[in-house]
C-alpha cells in the first residue's frame, strides 16, 4: 500500500475501496473522500495515488461534483509535475459533462505543461510536448501565443524537434503565421535531411489552410537544388494540389527543372503524376516524361515505372501528338521485356483499353483532378476533450495513438465493450473458405419462400433506426465452441446474401455482430448475434419488418447452416 | 507502479539491478533494454520504449542510464519525476552522481532503493524519513579539502580561504558519517539562470527565454529555519509594479511546497526549514523583456567565391556585459557546408583557440571581459560547394553554414536581475560553530543560437 499517512486512514481507505457496494454507500464513501483530501503533509507520491484513485468515483450530484473539485483545486498548483496531471486528468474525466470547466482546467494547467516543455531535464520535455500535442487536437488555439517556446533549439535531440515541428503547425493562426513560418523556413535548410524534411512537410501541412505563403516558400525552397530537399517539395505539392486546387497555377509555374535533382523513387513517382494531370499546363511535361520513357530499362522502381504508365497515357489524352510515339515505346517495352508482373500487366491493361475506343479510356483514366473536400474531412478531427481525457497523464500520449494499438494486442484479450465498428470497414481480403464448406453453403435448403436479394446495402443509420423500432420476433441459442473468425463468418454469409453490417473484432468480449437481410418481396430481416464470454452458445435474435411465419423460419434455417458449417471449419 | 529498476553505465553496463515485482520472466531486462536503445532509428523517442509487454522509461544523468520498468499504463510525468528524484537522493547519498561513486557504494544505494520502493510502490523520498532506516555509511573517494582552490579563477589578494569555496565543496555526501564529528555546517544556496536566445540573421531578436532556479544545499541538522531574502524590488507578471526603478521583473514563480510565504508579498523573504540534502526552492521565468543587454552580439560577414571555393568568414563577437564582468568558458561552434579542406585563421587575442572538427568550426576563448570586442577571420577552401547560381563572389551566407550557437558561463551574474539579499539562519545548531553560508549567482547559457 502507498505511504498515504497515518495507519488509520489507511485502514479507512482500504475498507471503503474494497467494499462491493461502495456505490451504495455513498456517504461513508464521500467521507472517506473528505479525510483523504484534506490529508495534511501527504507527500507528492501519496497526492498522486491518491488523485489516481479518485478516478473511479462517480459524483452522484453536481454540487458533490463541485465540492470535489473546489478541494481539488490546490492541487493544480503543486510544485510536482507528477501530480498537476494527475489533479488535471482527474478534473477532465469528473466534469466531463461540464466542457466550460475542462476549458478552465485546461488554461491552467498552460503554464506548468509550458514550464515543462522548456525543462532542462530532455525527458519531461517530450512527455509535456506528447500532452501539449494531445490538446491541441482539442483547442488548436490553446497555446497560440506561446509559439516561440516551441522553437527548436540546435542542442535538442532529434525526437524532441520533431515533436515541436509538429506542434508549430498545429498551433498556427493568422497572428503567429508569418513567424512561424519563417522559423519553419529555416529549418528546411538544416544539415540534417531529416529534419528539413520534417519542417517541409509541417509547411505543406500549414498550406492547406494559407497555400499562397507556403507556395511561395516551397517554390523558393525548389530553387536551392538540394535533392532531399527537391524531392520532399514535389510530393507536398502533390498532396497540395489535391486539397486545394487553387494553387495548381503557382505550382505548374514551378515545376520545370526539379526533375534534375530527384532521384528517389517517392519524389519521381510525384512528379510524374503531377506531369501527367496537369501536363497540358506545364509547356515542358512531354519531354520530361520522353526523359523517363528514354531511361525506363534502367528504371529500378516498378512504382515508379506504373506511375509512368498512368500519368503518359493521361497526358497522351491531352497532347496526343507529342505523346504518341513515346508511349508506344513505352507499351512495348512494358509488355515485351518488362520483368516485373504487376508493371506488365497495367501495360497491357493500358493497351487493351486502348484497343476498345479512346471514349472508353478518357471515362477511366479522366479523374477528378482534386476533392477539395477531402482537406474538410480531415480536419473534422476536431475531437472532444472526452474522447482522449482518460488518456491525458498516461503513456498513451507519450507513445501516440497509432502506435498504441499496435501494443495494446500485446497485453492479451480484455474485457472491452461492445464496439461498432465503421460499417465502412470491411475487410474485404479474408481467409478463403475451404472448398468442402462451400459447397456446403452453397447447398441449402433451397426453400422455395425465400429468395433473398444480393446487394442490398442498408445504412447503419438505417438499420439502427429500424432495430429500434421492431420488436424481436425470433431468439434461439446456438451451440458454439471457442472464438469467431469474423472474416470468415462474414465471407460465408456473403454468399447466402446476407450483409454484415458490423461485426466485433475478433476477441472481443462479448462478441456481437449485425446483420441484415431482404427478400425479394422487400421484407428486411435484422439480426443481432451475440456471443457471452463464458457462455458456450451464441444468442440469435431476429427482427422482421413484416410478420411472416414462414419467410423468418426459412431465414432462420438459412443462418444455422451457415453458421454451423463456419462452426465445423475451425474444429 | 515499476516492475524493475536498474542503472546502466554510458555503455550499457549493468551497475544496479533490482527486481520488484519477479515478473521479467527470466530475460536479462537490462540488456533487453540497451539493445533496443542503442537500434532505435532516429526519429523515434527513446524515452519510452515498449517491447512485449514491457515498458521501458529512462532518464539520462551525468552518462547514467536509470531505468524503469513496468507493465502498467501508469503516468509518465510520475514516473520521470521519481527517477530524477532518485538521482538526486542517490547524489545526496554518495556526493555526486557517476560510475566511480555508484560503484563504491553499491550496498547503500540497494538500501536506498529497498526503503524508497517497496514492491514496485514509493513509499517516501524525503531524507528526513530514510535517515531513520539507512545504516550504510558511504564512501568518498578521497576527504574534503579547503586547499582545492586552483579551480576557482580568482587574481592575487583577493584569494582567502574563508572567503571562497571551489565548485566541488557541495558535492560530498550529505549524512554525517559517524566517525567525523568535525563536520562543518554548512549551506549553498544557488541562482542559476539557463539563457536561451535566438538571433535572427539580420541581426532582430527572435527569442529571448530564461529559466530560473535557486537551489539550496543543506548539510545543517533538519529543523534550522532559515530566512532567503530577495531584491525587494523584484516584481512578478507583467502589471505589478515595485521601487521606483524599471525594476526587475519575472513572469512567473513557483516554489517548492515546504516553502512558507507569508513574508514575500511585503518583503520578498522566503522563510523554510528545510531537509537535509537539495531542494529547488524556487523556479522562476522570464521571456521576452530582459533588463540588461543580451551578453554577447556576432556580427558575421561572409564572402565566398564560387568559382575559386574559397570562403571567407570574418566573426566579431562583442561582449555587453558591464566592464568588471566576465564571460567564461566561450565556445562558439559554428556549421560548416560539406567538403571543407583547409582553415587559416587569424584570431585577436594569444589565448583563443580555433579548430575544425566534424563538419564545424570550434572558437574557444577561454575569457571574455565585459565590454570587449574580439574578432577572428577564417578562410577555408570548400571545393563544389552548392548554392544559388551566379558566377563570382556573393556575400549571402553559402548552405550549410549554419546557425552559430555560443555556450559560454556567467559567474556572479543573473541576466534578469534578481539576487539574493541575505542568507539567515533563525538559531544556531547546537554545540558547532557558526555555519558557513555560501551563496553563488550563476548564468549560463542553454541555447544562444545566432543566425547567419
Amino acid at each position: 500500500m502507498p505511504y498515504l499517512g497515518s495507519e488509520d486512514v489507511v485502514k479507512e481507505l482500504k475498507k471503503a475501496l474494497c467494499n462491493p457496494h461502495v456505490q451504495a454507500d455513498r456517504l461513508r464513501y464521500r467521507n472517506v473522500i473528505q479525510r483523504v483530501i484534506r490529508m495534511p503533509k501527504l507527500d507528492q507520491w501519496g497526492q498522486a495515488e491518491v488523485l489516481n484513485f479518485l478516478l473511479r468515483y462517480q459524483p452522484r450530484s453536481e454540487e458533490e461534483l463541485f465540492d470535489i473539485l473546489n478541494l481539488l483545486d490546490s492541487f493544480l498548483k503543486s510544485s510536482s509535475p507528477g501530480v498537476v496531471m494527475g489533479a488535471t486528468k482527474l478534473f477532465l474525466i469528473l466534469a466531463k459533462k461540464f466542457p466550460h470547466v475542462q476549458t478552465d482546467v485546461l488554461v491552467q494547467v498552460k503554464g506548468p505543461l509550458l514550464a515543462a516543455c522548456s525543462s532542462e531535464s530532455r525527458e519531461l520535455c517530450f512527455a509535456a510536448l506528447c500532452h501539449v500535442r494531445q490538446i491541441l487536437h482539442s483547442l488548436p488555439g490553446h497555446f497560440s501565443s506561446h509559439y516561440k517556446k516551441f522553437f527548436c533549439s540546435y542542442s535538442e535531440p532529434h525526437y524532441i524537434k520533431l515533436q515541436k515541428v509538429e506542434v508549430l503547425c498545429e498551433l498556427v493562426n493568422d497572428e503567429n503565421v508569418q513567424q512561424v513560418l519563417e522559423e519553419l523556413r529555416g529549418y528546411c535548410t538544416d544539415v540534417s535531411a531529416d529534419f528539413a524534411q520534417a519542417a517541409i512537410f509541417a509547411i505543406g501541412g500549414i498550406a492547406r489552410t494559407y497555400t499562397d505563403q507556403c507556395v511561395q516558400i516551397l517554390t523558393e525552397l525548389l530553387g536551392l537544388r538540394q535533392e532531399h530537399i527537391t524531392t520532399v517539395v514535389v510530393q507536398t505539392f502533390r498532396d497540395l494540389v489535391w486539397l486545394c486546387p487553387q494553387c495548381t497555377e503557382a505550382v505548374c509555374q514551378a515545376l520545370p527543372g526539379c526533375e534534375e535533382n530527384i532521384q528517389d523513387s517517392e519524389g519521381k513517382q510525384a512528379l510524374i503524376w503531377l506531369l501527367g494531370v496537369h501536363g497540358e499546363r506545364i509547356p515542358n511535361a512531354p519531354y520530361v516524361l520522353e526523359d523517363f520513357v528514354e531511361n525506363v530499362k534502367s528504371e529500378t522502381f516498378p512504382a515508379v515505372k506504373m506511375e509512368l504508365l498512368t500519368a503518359l497515357l493521361r497526358l497522351f489524352l491531352s497532347r496526343p501528338a507529342e505523346c504518341q510515339d513515346m508511349l508506344g515505346r513505352l507499351l512495348h517495352y512494358c509488355i515485351e521485356e518488362e520483368k516485373d508482373m504487376a508493371v506488365r500487366d497495367r501495360g497491357l491493361f493500358y493497351y487493351r483499353l486502348l484497343l476498345a475506343g479512346i471514349d472508353g479510356v478518357k471515362q477511366i483514366l479522366c479523374s477528378p483532378k482534386s476533392d477539395p473536400s477531402l482537406g474538410l474531412l480531415e480536419d473534422q478531427a476536431e475531437r472532444p476533450v472526452n474522447s482522449w481525457a482518460s488518456d491525458f497523464n498516461t503513456l498513451v500520449p507519450v507513445y501516440g495513438k497509432a502506435r498504441w494499438a499496435t501494443i495494446s494486442k500485446y497485453q492479451g484479450p480484455e474485457r472491452r465493450g461492445p464496439e461498432l465498428p465503421n460499417a465502412a470497414s470491411f475487410a474485404t481480403s479474408g481467409p478463403l473458405i475451404p472448398e468442402e464448406s462451400k459447397e456446403t453453403v452453397q447447398e441449402l435448403p433451397d426453400s422455395g419462400a425465400l429468395m433473398l436479394v444480393p446487394n442490398c446495402q442498408l445504412t447503419a443509420e438505417y438499420f439502427e433506426k429500424t432495430w429500434f423500432s421492431l420488436k424481436v420476433a425470433h431468439q434461439q441459442v446456438f451451440p458454439w465452441r471457442g472464438a469467431v473468425h469474423p472474416d470468415t463468418l462474414q465471407m460465408a454469409l456473403q454468399v447466402v446474401n446476407i450483409q454484415t453490417i458490423a461485426m466485433s473484432r475478433a476477441g472481443a468480449q462479448p462478441w456481437k455482430a449485425y446483420l441484415s437481410a431482404q427478400d425479394d418481396t422487400g421484407c428486411l430481416f435484422l439480426t443481432e448475434l451475440l456471443l457471452e464470454p463464458e457462455n458456450s452458445e451464441m444468442q440469435i435474435s431476429v427482427k422482421q419488418n413484416e410478420p411472416r411465419t414462414e419467410t423468418l423460419n426459412s431465414f432462420i434455417s438459412v443462418l444455422e447452416t451457415v453458421l454451423g458449417t463456419i462452426g465445423d471449419i475451425k474444429s | 507502479m515499476i516492475s524493475q529498476f536498474f542503472i546502466l553505465s554510458s555503455k550499457g553496463d549493468p551497475l544496479i539491478y533490482k527486481d520488484f515485482r519477479g515478473d521479467s520472466g527470466g530475460r536479462d531486462v537490462a540488456e533487453l533494454f540497451y539493445r533496443k536503445l542503442t537500434g532505435l532509428s532516429g526519429d523515434e523517442s527513446p524515452v519510452v520504449m515498449h517491447h512485449d509487454d514491457r515498458h521501458f522509461i529512462h532518464i539520462r544523468h551525468s552518462g547514467l542510464y536509470l531505468v524503469a520498468t513496468t507493465s502498467e499504463n501508469i503516468s509518465p510525468f510520475s514516473l520521470l519525476e521519481l527517477l530524477s528524484r532518485l538521482a538526486t537522493l542517490l547524489g545526496d547519498y554518495c556526493g555526486s552522481l557517476n560510475e566511480g561513486t555508484i560503484s563504491r557504494n553499491v550496498a547503500l544505494v540497494y538500501e536506498l532503493l529497498d526503503e524508497v520502493l517497496d514492491y514496485g510502490y514509493v513509499q517516501t523520498t524525503s531524507m528526513e524519513m530514510l535517515r531513520n532506516f539507512i545504516q550504510t555509511e558511504a564512501v568518498v573517494s578521497k576527504p574534503f579539502s579547503l586547499f582545492d582552490l586552483s579551480s576557482v579563477g580568482l587574481f592575487g589578494a583577493e584569494t582567502q580561504q574563508s572567503k571562497v569555496a571551489p565548485s566541488s565543496a557541495a558535492s560530498r555526501p550529505v549524512l554525517a558519517s559517524r566517525s567525523d564529528q568535525s563536520q562543518k555546517n554548512e549551506v549553498f544556496l544557488d541562482v542559476v539562470e539557463r539563457l536561451s536566445v535566438l538571433i535572427a540573421s539580420n541581426g532582430s531578436l527572435l527569442k529571448v527565454d530564461v529559466q530560473g532556479e535557486i537551489r539550496l544545499k543543506s548539510f545543517l541538522p533538519s529543523g534550522s529555519e532559515m530566512r532567503i531574502g530577495l531584491t525587494e524590488e523584484f516584481c512578478v507578471g507583467k502589471s505589478e509594479l515595485r521601487g521606483y526603478g524599471p525594476g526587475i521583473r519575472v513572469d512567473e514563480v513557483s516554489f517548492h511546497s515546504s516553502v512558507l510565504l507569508e513574508e514575500f508579498e511585503s518583503h520578498r523573504i522566503l522563510r523554510l526549514q528545510p531537509p537535509q540534502g537539495e531542494l529547488t526552492v524556487m523556479r522562476y521565468q522570464l521571456s521576452d523583456d530582459l533588463p540588461s543587454p543580451l551578453p554577447f552580439r556576432l556580427f558575421p560577414s561572409v564572402q565566398w567565391d564560387r568559382g575559386s571555393g574559397r570562403l571567407q568568414v570574418y566573426l566579431k563577437l562583442r561582449c555587453d556585459l558591464p566592464p568588471k564582468s566576465q564571460a567564461l568558458n566561450v565556445r562558439l561552434h559554428l556549421p560548416l557546408p560539406r567538403g571543407v579542406v583547409s582553415l587559416s585563421q587569424e584570431l585577436s587575442g594569444p589565448e583563443q583557440k580555433a579548430e575544425l572538427g566534424e563538419g564545424a568550426l570550434h572558437w574557444h576563448l577561454p575569457r571574455v571581459q565585459g565590454g570587449s570586442q574580439l574578432s577572428g577571420l577564417f578562410q577555408m577552401d570548400v571545393p563544389g560547394l552548392p548554392g544559388p547560381p551566379g558566377q563570382g563572389p556573393s556575400t549571402s551566407a553559402p548552405l550549410g553554414l549554419g546557425p552559430a550557437s555560443l555556450s559560454f558561463e556567467l559567474p556572479r551574474h543573473t541576466c534578469s536581475g534578481l539576487q539574493v539579499r541575505f542568507l539567515r539562519l533563525a538559531f544556531r545548531p547546537c554545540g558547532n560553530a557558526n555555519p558557513h553560508k555560501w551563496v553563488r549567482h550563476l548564468s549560463h547559457s542553454d541555447a544562444y543560437v545566432i543566425r547567419i
